[in-house]
C-alpha cells in the first residue's frame, strides 16, 4: 500500500528531473474507482466511483461505463473525501517566521478593513505544495492585528493567481476589544488596559456610525439620487457587505467574559458573524447556542487558556460547544503547519467530539460558513472535484494521502519536503563514494 | 583548594542524594494490559510488578504481593514514561544571556516543581523531562533532566538523582542575534560561533593542564609554584573534555553540524547530542560515523530562516541511517502530546511501530545517558509507566494513568479542573495564555528584540 505512493513520488520524481521544473497539476476526466467514498452529507459508499470532468465531480456512486477519455485510476482499498478546509491560518501571507520581510498578516492602522489577504497570498509560497500533499485543499488565510485588520480570503490551494485560487469567498475581521492582558508578556498596567478597552469600544461604535451612514448614501446613489457625495472611503466600502448582510463578520474573541460582551454587541446588529479562536466557549456553550452564533475553535492543540483549567480543556472544546448546538468549525491558525488540520480534528474527536462530526468540522462546515456549500465541503454530484485519495482515514498519522485534485486538477503529490526526503534518504555520494 | 571543591560536590552530591533517597518510591501491580516493552517486543496479556519504585516482574499472572494495589488494565496499552530530551517546563529561568560562554551556570538552580507544566505533561505520559538552559549562548548553561514527581514544593524532589551532567551549546542564528546582533560580541556569524567554542575549549585545556600540573608538582619537594587560579567555567569547560559532561547543541544547519564534530574531533570530545538539528538529515552518514545523536522536531520547520529548508521526514531519514534519534517538545504544549509528534514519523517515512517509539523512549533516555535506568519496559528499571486506552501511536490515544517511580501521579479519573499546588497571590486571574511560541529556547532573551 505504501509502495504505491512510494512509485508515484518516484515517477514524479523522475517527471520533474526531466523537465528541470517542478511538475505541473493535471487536468482532464478522471474515474477514481473501487473506492470507499466518504460523501460526508450522503454517508459512506463502498465499491464506489467518483468520475471528474470538467473540474467537477461529474457522478458518484456505481457506474461502469467511463468515456474512452477517463483515466482511470484503481482505488481498491482506499478511502475517498472532500479535501479538507481549514477555517483559519496565515497561508500564503507569511514564509519565514521570523523574518519579517516575508509577513504580509498585518498592516499598520487599527481600522483597515479594506486590508485585502487575497492581494498578498503568494501563490507559489514553498508552504503551499507542503500543506496540499496532506489532503487540505483549502484555506482561509486571516489578517491579523488591530480592531479591523483587515479581510480574510478563503482559496484553495492551486492555482498560478490569487484570483486563480480564490474560492468567492472573502469576509472582514474584527478583533473583539479583549479585557485584561493579553498574555504574559502584556506589560500594560490595569489602568492603560481599561483605557484600551473603553478607546475600542467607543471606536467600534463609531466605525459602525460611519457604516450605517456610508451604507444610507450609498443605497440612496443607487437609487438615483445625487444630493450627498460620496468619498473614497475603502474602510467602509469594505465593511459594507458585512452591514448588508451579505458576507459574516468574523470576530475573534476568546475569553468567556469577552464572549458574551460579543454576543450582546451582536445582538444589537443585524448581521451575520461568526465568532473565531473561542478558546473558553466550553464555559459559554449554551449561550453561544442559545445566541444561534457558529464558531471556527482552534487550534484544539493548545495549552489551556488559564493555569487552573484542566489540562484537556483545548482538546474538549470543540466537542463541547458542538455537543451543546452550536456550528462548529476547527482551524488551526497555523502557516507552516496547516497540514495538521486532521489532527486538529482528530484530537476532538480522541477527547469527546464523535469522528464524524469532527470530520465535518474541517469539510462541510467550514463550506456552509463560507457560502461555498455548492462548491466544497462534500462529494456531491455537481460539486467542485475538490478532495483525496487516501489509504485510510485522514485523523491517524498511519494514513498516506496518495491523490490530491482540486477543481478538478490533479496535483503533484510532490513538495519541499517530500523532494529533500528523496534526496537525502539516501544520500549519493555518501560517506565515502 | 581543588581538593575543598571535590569536597563540596562530593557533599553537595551526598547531600542530593539522600534528600532524593526520600522521595516516594510505589508498588503497584497492573495486569493483563498489552506491554509495549520497547526492548523486547510487544506482549499481550502481560502483567507488570513494581515493588519500591522498580520493575521487579514482567509475565503472565503475578500476583499483587499483600497491601500492593492491582490495577486491571484489560484492553488497554502499558508502555515506558514518555522522555523529553529538550524541554523547558518546571524554570523558572532559561537563560543567562549575558555572554557567549556561560557554562558555569546550572537550570537546577532554578527549577520550579510548582510549575503545571509538569501535570500537564504527566497527562500527556511524560515522566522525565531534560529542563534545558536556553540558545542565547555559543556554550550556554547546564541542564537538569528531572522526574515528574508532581505535588511537591521542594525542588531537590524533582531531580532525576544520579542522572549524568549535561550542558547545552547553541549554534547559529540565535546566539549570533544575541550576541553579534544584539550586543556587537563575536559571535556575529557562524564563523565567529566556530571560534568561541574553539577558544573556550583551549583555554579550559590548558587551564586543566596547568592545574593537573601544579597538582603533580605539589608532590615534589622544594616545589615554589602557585595554584593556578580557580575559575568555575573553565572547570566545567574542563569536565566537557575529560568526558563528564553530555553535549546537547542546539543546531540547525548542516553545515554548522559538520563544524561542531569538528571541533569535537580536534579535542576528543565524543558524547554529543544535537539539539533542533532541522538539517541533520544532509549530513546524516557524517553523525552516525561520528556517533553523535540527534533529537529533532516532528514537523516544525520555517519558524525561522535557518529551518526553511528542511523536512518532516528529519527523523526518518536520520533512523534509516543509523543515528540514534529522538523526537523532542521544547515546548509547553508539545510536550502533551509526544506519542502524536513520534508517531507523525509514520507518515513521514513509514517508520515501525517500534522505531517509532523509541523515539519518545529509549532513544531519549540514551541521550541523556540514562537508559540504564529508565526508557523501556525491563526488570529492575525505574517503574515509570504510562497507561493508555488505545495504542499510543492512534490519534485516539489517550493516557489514562501516569505512574514516576510507581508511584501515580496522573489519573484521568482523578483528573481536577485547578491542579495548582501553587497560587501566586499577585497573578491576575484574567490573564490569557495565547501566545504559541516556536523555541521556549529563547526565553530571557525578550528584553533584546522589544522593539520587534
Amino acid at each position: 500500500m505504501k509502495k504505491t505512493i512510494y512509485t508515484i513520488i518516484l515517477a514524479v520524481i523522475g517527471l520533474s528531473t526531466m523537465n528541470a521544473q517542478s511538475p505541473k497539476g493535471e487536468y482532464g476526466a478522471f474515474a477514481l474507482t473501487n473506492a470507499t467514498v466518504h460523501t460526508i452529507t450522503n454517508g459512506t459508499l463502498e465499491n464506489a466511483t467518483v468520475l471528474i470532468r470538467d473540474g467537477k465531480i461529474e457522478e458518484v456512486g456505481t457506474i461502469s461505463n467511463f468515456g474512452t477519455d477517463v483515466t482511470v485510476i484503481d482505488c481498491s482499498g482506499k478511502h475517498i473525501f472532500p479535501g479538507m478546509i481549514d477555517s483559519g491560518t496565515r497561508l500564503g501571507l507569511s514564509e519565514v517566521g521570523s523574518v519579517s520581510l516575508t509577513q504580509d498578516f498585518s498592516e499598520v492602522g487599527d481600522i483597515i478593513p479594506h486590508m485585502e489577504a487575497l492581494t498578498a497570498i503568494n501563490p507559489n509560497s514553498s508552504l503551499i505544495p507542503v500543506t496540499r500533499v496532506s489532503g487540505v485543499t483549502t484555506t482561509l488565510s486571516v489578517p491579523s492585528g488591530g480592531l479591523f485588520p483587515g479581510t480574510a480570503a478563503l482559496v484553495n490551494l492551486h492555482g498560478y493567481t490569487p484570483k486563480q485560487m480564490h474560492t468567492g469567498f472573502s469576509a472582514p475581521v474584527m478583533n473583539f476589544p479583549a479585557s485584561g492582558k493579553r498574555g504574559w508578556w502584556d506589560r500594560r498596567s490595569d489602568e492603560e488596559i481599561k483605557k484600551a478597552v473603553e478607546k475600542s469600544f467607543k471606536q467600534l461604535d463609531d466605525v459602525w456610525e460611519k457604516v450605517a451612514q456610508y451604507h444610507r448614501i450609498d443605497s440612496s446613489r443607487a437609487a438615483g439620487s445625487n444630493s450627498v457625495e460620496l468619498g473614497y472611503y475603502p474602510e467602509m466600502q469594505a465593511l459594507l457587505p458585512v452591514f448588508r448582510k451579505e458576507v459574516p463578520l468574523l470576530i475573534e474573541v476568546d475569553k468567556a467574559k469577552d464572549i458574551k460582551k460579543a454576543i450582546e454587541w451582536v445582538q444589537k446588529q443585524d448581521i451575520d458573524v461568526i465568532f473565531t479562536g473561542v478558546s473558553e466557549g466550553f464555559r459559554v456553550a449554551d449561550e453561544l447556542a442559545k445566541a444561534n452564533i457558529p464558531v471556527i475553535v482552534g487550534p484544539t492543540l493548545s495549552t489551556p487558556s488559564q493555569d487552573y483549567d484542566r489540562y484537556d480543556r483545548p482538546y474538549a472544546n470543540p466537542g463541547i460547544l458542538q455537543k451543546a448546538g452550536v456550528k462548529v468549525a476547527i482551524r488551526t491558525m497555523e502557516t507552516e503547519n496547516v497540514r495538521n488540520l486532521p489532527y486538529n480534528a482528530g484530537f476532538a474527536a480522541a477527547y469527546g467530539m464523535s469522528e464524524e462530526e469532527a470530520l465535518k468540522a474541517i469539510t462541510i462546515i467550514p463550506a456552509q460558513l463560507f457560502n461555498v456549500a455548492d462548491e466544497l465541503g462534500s462529494l456531491e454530484k455537481g460539486k467542485q472535484a475538490t478532495l483525496f485519495v487516501s489509504t485510510g482515514h485522514p485523523f491517524e498519522t498511519s494514513t498516506d494521502v496518495e491523490h490530491v485534485f482540486i477543481g478538478g486538477w490533479q496535483i503533484p503529490m510532490s513538495s519541499r519536503h517530500i523532494e529533500l526526503y528523496e534526496e537525502f534518504l539516501e544520500r549519493s555520494p555518501g560517506l565515502k563514494n | 583548594m581543588k581538593k575543598r571543591f571535590s569536597i563540596t560536590i562530593m557533599f553537595s552530591l551526598f547531600l542530593v542524594g539522600s534528600i532524593s533517597a526520600q522521595t516516594e518510591k510505589g508498588d503497584v501491580l497492573i495486569k493483563n494490559g498489552t506491554l509495549i516493552t520497547v526492548t523486547n517486543g510487544t506482549q499481550e496479556t502481560t502483567d507488570i510488578l513494581i515493588r519500591d519504585g522498580k520493575i521487579s516482574g514482567i509475565g503472565k499472572d503475578l500476583s499483587a504481593p499483600s497491601g500492593v494495589q492491582t490495577i486491571d488494565a484489560t484492553g488497554k496499552f502499558v508502555m515506558p514514561g514518555i522522555i523529553d530530551a529538550h524541554s523547558h517546563i518546571a524554570l523558572d529561568a532559561v537563560n543567562e544571556a549575558t555572554s557567549p560562554v556561560t557554562a558555569e551556570v546550572w537550570t537546577g538552580d532554578a527549577l520550579n516543581p510548582m510549575d503545571v507544566g509538569i501535570y500537564r505533561a504527566l497527562a500527556g505520559g511524560v515522566t522525565i523531562s531534560h529542563a534545558m538552559h536556553g540558545s542565547a549562548n555559543a556554550i550556554g548553561g547546564q541542564n537538569a533532566t528531572i522526574k515528574h514527581r508532581w505535588g511537591t514544593v521542594k525542588m531537590d524532589d524533582i531531580r532525576m538523582e544520579g542522572a549524568p551532567r549535561t550542558i547545552k551549546f547553541a549554534l547559529g542564528e540565535n546566539p549570533t542575534r544575541v550576541h553579534g546582533e544584539g550586543s556587537g560580541l563575536v559571535p556575529r556569524t557562524r564563523m565567529g560561533v566556530e571560534q568561541v567554542i574553539r577558544r573556550s575549549f583551549s583555554e579550559a585545556k590548558e587551564y586543566m593542564e596547568a592545574r593537573d600540573e601544579h597538582e603533580q608538582n605539589k608532590k615534589k619537594r622544594n616545589y615554589k609554584g602557585t595554584e593556578p587560579t580557580y575559575d568555575i567555567r573553565k572547570e566545567v569547560v574542563a569536565d566537557i573534555l575529560r568526558g563528564d559532561i553530555i553535549v546537547h547543541s542546539h543546531s540547525y544547519r548542516a553545515d554548522e553540524i559538520l563544524m561542531l564534530m569538528n571541533v569535537f574531533k580536534d579535542y576528543g570530545v565524543e558524547k554529543l547530542v544535537f539539539q533542533h538539528a532541522n538539517e541533520a538529515f544532509k549530513v546524516a552518514p557524517e553523525i552516525a560515523e561520528f556517533g553523535a545523536m540527534a533529537s529533532v522536531f516532528a514537523d516544525w520547520w520555517a519558524y525561522k530562516f535557518e529551518v526553511y529548508y528542511s523536512t518532516a521526514y528529519n527523523a526518518a531519514i536520520l533512523v534509516q541511517n543509523g543515528v540514534t534519534t529522538s523526537i523532542n517538545s521544547d515546548s509547553g504544549e508539545l510536550i502533551r502530546h509526544l506519542y502524536h509528534e513520534a508517531a507523525k514519523t509514520q507518515k513521514y517515512g513509514e517508520l515501525t511501530d517500534e522505531q517509532a517509539l523509541e523515539l519518545i523512549t529509549l532513544n531519549p533516555a540514551k541521550q541523556l545517558g540514562i537508559d540504564d535506568r529508565v526508557g523501556s519496559l525491563e526488570v529492575g528499571k525505574d517503574g515509570d509507566v504510562v497507561i493508555f486506552n488505545n495504542h499510543p501511536l492512534s490519534i485516539y490515544a489517550v493516557p489514562q494513568m501516569t505512574f514516576v517511580d510507581g508511584v501515580k501521579y496522573f489519573d484521568i479519573k482523578e483528573d481536577e479542573d485547578d491542579v495548582r499546588t501553587y497560587v501566586n497571590p499577585a497573578e491576575e486571574v484574567d490573564v490569557m495564555n495565547k501566545m504559541t511560541e516556536h523555541e521556549k529556547c529563547m526565553t530571557n532573551t525578550e528584553w533584546l528584540f522589544l522593539n520587534e
